[in-house]
């Protein structure tokens, strides 16, 4: 069974990203670089379920920049087999990423296709859902555990409360949440390795897709701050500042 | 302008944040419809039509609507958008997972998590963990937007019930099967509805020091959160992780223990009317959002916080 995996890179979740003074955009300019985190539990569930058998082999797609090589370099290093980049420089919306891939996965007819829940750059969460609208396949999103059984996929996914268990036709495609897995940490030897393995760089005009936004983002701004803080003592004071100051307990 | 709101319920009751988001279109402005899909679900329906603002409620009754499956869901939506000018929906683990899927099929984009309206096509929304704001302008015929519940305050009862339509379900796609749900079960208000909430994080050191938390959550009607390093570590299910991927929460009070402030953190609460960080160390950057803060070990200061609330 082939698999597609999708890596977006992002601002590194570490760093504080800052808006421009001029409110034309956030500033990133020379900040470090990350694969997205969501997209590495889906790599790594790419991954452990190729080292069970179940996968054949895994194709990790990338949309954006040439820089965007790196992330499937790691993506590689994790374990993947072979990369794709879509290579743009254009502002890429949730939307266009879907169609990318509908056109990716006519091409290489995956049974399941793992993206991440949510990119922490643009906090959509919506890629994985619209691909498989425009694909009329089954999805199961914010899943925390898969298990392929035949034709079908058995998930359980993370809902606002608990969980929720589904069984999806394959092919489908699946969105990963926090515990899903615990991604590895890439190995020099297997960094080495992974520059060997094909990488291939189309454009979004090869696979025939329009990637025009929909969305124009007028401006950007800070949130507005919080006011400074009080320190209290100890816990007496606490709870008196809770009941005659904030009023908020009885 | 005529918006379509898709209620979140479980057949019998509304989930709170659906007054939220009728609250939302009404800034938007125009007929307001609501959009009540489920099995056995009138009550739900009743419900919403007596919510201040709504002009309609459509009533879908179907046993394929049970566990409100994303693809079933989206199919109904699409079946009946071509009258609307926008579709809302609480930007909760409901409207996150369907909503993508009924723009898609619209061809339009979508608009997520939205805290406040400028006006019918112009949005704010938070971007990277709340760090900024963006105003988004949508160029779509039809705008599909979820909405960020803790940002609208909730449209109150009306003074009549607004008439409920039955419409007829969309046929049954059958890609996916409902197997069932594990809802975590708790006498304690839900996270997104709570009016306190006592949040813990790493800091916390185990899952069975979480009954500190539980016990004064107990004593204040509170909900226990938790931040991600206390999920990532295993001390709580993911349900109770309030953040920028899990849930956003603005109760009256939130009291942080242990928690020591990622940014990722902060977005989830950081809207909260009142902010109470109680850590050990005296750097933590959760005292930088916090109304009240004391340093000292949360394993000395928490049962005190329980034994001087008790006392009165």
């Amino acid at each position: 069974m082939k698999v597609l995996v999708a890596v977006k890179r992002v601002v590194d979740p570490n760093v504080k990203v800052r808006v421009k003074a001029d409110g034309s955009g956030v500033d990133t300019a020379n900040l470090k670089m990350a694969m997205n985190p969501f997209c590495e539990i889906a790599v790594e569930q790419a991954v452990r379920m190729k080292e069970a058998g179940v996968v054949s082999e895994i194709v990790a797609v990338s949309v954006g920049i040439a820089q965007c090589q790196e992330t499937l370099r790691t993506a590689m290093a994790m374990g993947v087999d072979r990369g794709i980049l879509v290579e743009t420089n254009a502002e890429i919306q949730p939307l266009a990423v879907a169609k990318i891939f509908k056109a990716i996965v006519a091409k290489e007819a995956p049974r399941l296709v793992i993206m991440g829940k949510q990119a922490i750059d643009d906090d959509c969460n919506q890629s994985g859902q619209m691909l498989a609208a425009l694909l009329n396949w089954p999805q199961a999103t914010f899943i925390s555990k898969v298990t392929i059984n035949g034709e079908a996929a058995e998930v359980t996914r993370e809902i606002d409360g608990g969980l929720e268990n589904l069984r999806l036709k394959l092919p489908a495609i699946v969105t990963t949440d926090l515990r899903l897995n615990e991604p590895r940490y890439v190995t020099l030897p297997n960094i080495m390795k992974a520059k060997k393995k094909p990488l291939e760089v189309v454009k979004p005009e090869d696979l025939g897709v329009d990637v025009t936004p929909r969305l124009a983002t007028l401006r950007m701004q800070e949130p507005p701050k919080r006011s400074a803080g009080v320190k209290v003592a100890d816990v007496k004071e606490l709870v008196a500042k809770l009941k005659n100051e904030a009023r908020v307990i009885g | 302008m005529s918006i379509l709101v898709i209620a979140e319920h479980d057949n019998a009751h509304l989930k709170p944040g659906v007054a939220n988001t009728i609250a939302a279109a009404a800034k938007i402005g125009g007929d307001v419809t609501v959009l009540v899909a489920g099995h056995e679900c009138r009550a739900a329906a009743e419900a919403a039509a007596r919510i201040a603002g709504v002009s309609k409620v459509l009533h879908a009754d179907a046993p394929h609507y049970r566990g409100f499956l994303a693809e079933k869901l989206a199919d109904l939506v699409v079946s009946i958008a071509g009258g609307y000018s926008h579709i809302l929906a609480p930007a909760s683990g409901f409207g996150k997972n369907f909503m993508p899927r009924v723009a898609a099929l619209l061809d339009v984009a979508q608009v997520s998590d939205i805290c406040a309206v400028e006006s019918a096509d112009t949005f704010v929304r938070p971007i990277y963990a709340g760090s900024a704001l963006a105003t988004v302008q949508s160029k779509d015929r039809i705008k599909v937007v979820t909405v960020r519940i803790t940002a609208f305050d909730a449209a109150p009862a009306g003074v009549s019930a607004a008439p409920v339509e039955s419409i007829a379900a969309a046929p049954d796609s059958s890609l996916t099967e409902f197997l069932g749900q594990e809802l975590t079960k708790s006498e304690r208000p839900e996270l997104t509805a709570a009016r306190i909430i006592v949040s813990g994080g790493r800091g916390m050191g185990s899952a069975e020091n979480f009954k500190l938390l539980e016990a004064l959550a107990d004593k204040l009607g509170a909900a226990v959160g938790a931040s991600r390093a206390a999920v990532d570590s295993g001390f709580v299910p993911n349900d109770y992780q309030v953040g920028q991927t899990g849930k956003i929460v603005a109760p009256d009070l939130y009291i942080a223990v242990g928690i020591s402030g990622a940014i990722q953190h902060l977005a989830g609460m950081k809207d909260s009317k009142v902010i109470v960080a109680i850590n050990k160390d005296a750097e933590a950057p959760i005292f930088q959002v916090a109304s009240y803060w004391l340093v000292e070990d949360l394993f000395k200061a928490v049962p005190e916080l329980t034994a001087e609330l008790s006392g009165q």
